[in-house]
């Protein structure tokens, strides 16, 4: 029992802090998410009504929400595969050894990573421009007409996501990398000698080998897509026709700029639901899938 | 205070914990050093924040035993951080706010009221302000603000270009306003020039489209502020007028990512007309090669019939009514409010003075751009007073947007809005009814 309380005592400091810092505040947030707390209960706070689920009610009936939803669902559609797809790509040749000076490609691609999103969306603003952006200079060279990246609704969000891979995939492939490196190298020996093609080495061995990492890489992605704030906020400020609002944009406008914090707490719990939901289905597929 | 390297290096943990407190202390201490002398606390967003310091030294030699610090803003954030320091309680002892935003911080209690003051007051009196500014500091009766500075819409446009096109002067009602964009769009048209057009208009900024529809002298909300009145005659005839401009082709149809630099596209003569505010003048002035100085200029927005309004925009001092040195940031405004001072401050920042004596002055009068502006001062019209039109105003950019990218017809657009203004201001109505119950039950007790 000793021993137990001796745990205890060594746990409290980080279960006071979690309590303190998360705890509280979630629940909090989620009693401000039946309320609905705005300007007016600055004043007063007998102008606080309580609503009960009429946030959620009310979100479901507003079409800015569900157009935010839209936008989110599509750049996570779009974003997800091709920057998971772009980092195994990237790791897989920095890992093969054909690139030399392999050290210098790692720091290259792993930069973009480490830089301020502010400071690299302007550059992508000028990179993306309509009439001077390098971007539709090449697509010229191509004999492609220019594209109004970010002022036309339908190109805006590939934009960003285009954008968003570019400064993320760095990560996910440093990832790869060090797991592609913890494959053992008898593994390939073996399949070589039973006469395994390169593309067969790479679905029997490589594969079933990165199946833990791809899971890890895939749940940690999807929760991040599903984030999409900055480059929204730095680059089009939600526009143009609302397209570029993600569900956290439209969070922080109906909490911080127009102070309905009820309401903003709701979109806040429908985004961690429908995060927890799309984790617990991708954990459930892994281990329908996974080969034990 | 901060230590030298070789200290660091032989500094135990000990005594490094011993700096930090020293450095953190000496922080705090420097924020008031101020144990014998009381500070006022000035917050102010943007360029103007960053100037208004060279003002201090005047006003602390004139009010010895009081000193001014002046925090700076980013412009951006500035009304959430004053709104949340209002409610952590530890708003500054005054600061200019957006006379747009003024509803709402005298709404939750933040501001303290100022009739007395500027009843009493030599220095500030409201005839010398003009009229459209001065109202947007009244909320439900009472004063919360002076005007500090005012801004206002009206139309930049090329002098040279206009004339080539055969006309002399700016238009003056949205009737000529629209032949002269026909006629120029035609002129385009014609040189094979497909990429230029007479106007400039940001979808995404619904100021001209407020401006316009308040000409019409149709107010945007209707029964003491309780409902959207976009259906109504007014909004719905400058609506068609705006969208019209868009739609046919004058403006084009871009947001605001399109132009990565709007004075040099203004300079090429891609577009002749634009609509913006006085701190264009010295963008303008800075921005365009020396040999366009003479060719634009500025006009007053053209109404509906004649001559028309445009809005009350503009910032102004209040004082927070947790302040513990009332008396004194009251000497402050007065200071800031003199007409020397705020030729000074015009100096500095462009920004245009709210009262008419600060006018007479030559640097002021001399310039005819600056002219245009004071034509305008004149007819000024401001945006309904409840907290949620800045709320209202975003719904009207996301509905004029759709409308004019032709995704809405108009009486979609309208409809939509007033649905839209409906369901914001039902918290309103709902705190209007509640207190009007209240006052009705008071009545019958009696």
């Amino acid at each position: 029992m000793r021993s137990s309380r001796a745990g205890w005592l060594f746990v409290t400091p980080a279960l006071l802090a979690i309590g303190v810092f998360f705890a509280v505040p979630v629940l909090a947030a989620l009693v401000l998410s039946a309320t609905d707390f705005d300007i007016y209960a600055l004043a007063d706070l007998n102008n606080v009504r309580f609503v009960g689920f009429g946030n959620y009610i009310r979100l479901l009936s507003t079409p800015l929400f569900w157009q935010a939803l839209k936008n989110t669902l599509f750049f996570v559609v779009l974003g997800v595969p091709t920057s998971i797809a772009l980092s195994l790509g990237s790791a897989l040749l920095l890992h093969a050894g054909v690139a030399r000076a392999k050290g210098l490609f790692r720091t290259a691609l792993f930069a973009p990573v480490v830089t301020t999103v502010v400071a690299v969306a302007v550059i992508w603003m000028f990179l993306l421009h309509t009439r001077y952006g390098l971007v539709n200079y090449g697509l010229g060279l191509l004999g492609l007409p220019r594209v109004d990246w970010l002022g036309d609704p339908r190109w805006s969000m590939p934009a960003i996501a285009l954008f968003s891979i570019w400064k993320n995939f760095g990560y996910n492939m440093v990832i790869f990398l060090a797991a592609l490196q913890s494959i053992p190298g008898d593994l390939y020996e073996a399949a070589r000698i039973d006469g395994a093609s390169a593309p067969q080495q790479f679905r029997y061995v490589t594969l079933p080998s990165l199946a833990p990492t791809l899971l890890l890489v895939s749940v940690l992605t999807i929760a991040g897509y599903f984030q999409l704030f900055a480059e929204p906020y730095v680059m089009t400020q939600g526009g143009p026709l609302q397209s570029t609002t993600s569900v956290l944009y439209f969070m922080y406008e109906e909490g911080f700029k127009w102070w309905n914090l009820g309401s903003a707490s709701a979109v806040a719990f429908i985004l961690f639901f429908l995060t927890f939901i799309i984790t617990r289905v991708q954990l459930a597929l892994a281990r329908r899938w996974s080969p034990s | 205070m901060k230590p030298r390297p070789d200290q660091r290096r032989a500094a135990r943990p000990r005594r490094i914990a011993r700096l930090a407190l020293a450095v953190a202390l000496a922080r705090v201490t420097s924020g008031c050093d101020a144990v014998s002398t009381p500070t006022l606390e000035l917050w102010a967003a943007g360029r103007e924040g960053e100037v208004v310091s060279e003002l201090m030294p005047e006003f602390e030699a004139r009010h010895p035993g009081l000193r001014v610090h002046v925090q700076p803003l980013p412009f951006l954030g500035a009304h959430e951080k004053l709104l949340t320091a209002v409610v952590g309680e530890s708003a500054p002892d005054l600061a200019p706010l957006g006379n747009t935003w003024l509803p709402e911080f005298a709404m939750i209690g933040a501001l303290d009221p100022l009739d007395d003051a500027v009843a009493r007051s030599a220095v500030i009196r409201s005839a010398d302000y003009f009229e459209g500014v001065w109202s947007t500091n009244l909320y439900e009766g009472r004063q919360y603000g002076v005007p500090w500075y005012v801004d206002t819409r009206l139309l930049f446009y090329r002098r040279d270009l206009l004339r080539e096109a055969g006309f002399e002067a700016p238009p003056s009602d949205w009737a000529g306003w629209l032949a002269m964009l026909e006629a120029l769009a035609r002129r385009f048209a014609a040189r094979g020039e497909n990429d230029k057009t007479p106007i400039y208009l940001r979808l995404d900024e619904p100021e001209l489209l407020i401006a316009l529809a308040q000409q019409t002298g149709e107010p945007l909300l209707r029964d003491g502020l309780r409902y959207g009145n976009f259906r109504g005659p007014g909004f719905r005839r400058a609506l068609e007028f705006y969208v019209n401009m868009f739609r046919a082709g004058l403006a084009p149809q871009h947001g605001m990512t399109q132009i990565g630099n709007l004075w040099d596209e203004f300079a090429r003569g891609n577009f002749i007309f634009y609509v913006s505010g006085p701190w264009q003048l010295g963008e303008l002035e800075r921005r365009l090669p020396p040999e366009l100085a003479d060719s634009w200029a500025t006009a007053p927005l053209p109404g509906a019939t004649g001559p028309g309004s445009s809005l009350a925009l503009g910032s102004s001092l209040v004082v927070f009514s947790g302040s513990k040195r009332k008396a004194a940031a009251w000497s402050l405004i007065e200071y800031l409010s003199e007409p020397a001072v705020q030729r000074r401050f015009y100096e500095l920042t462009g920004d245009l003075p709210p009262r008419r004596e600060t006018w007479t002055d030559e640097r002021l009068t001399s310039d005819r751009n600056v002219a245009a502006f004071r034509a305008q001062l004149e007819r000024m019209e401001p945006t309904a007073p409840v907290p949620e039109w800045e709320r209202i105003q975003k719904e009207v950019a996301i509905i004029s947007e759709r409308a004019a990218r032709g995704a809405l017809g108009i009486e979609q657009a309208l409809a939509e809005l007033d649905a839209r203004a409906d369901r914001i201001l039902e918290k309103r109505r709902w705190i209007l009814e509640r207190s009007s119950a209240a006052a009705g039950a008071q009545e019958v007790t009696r």
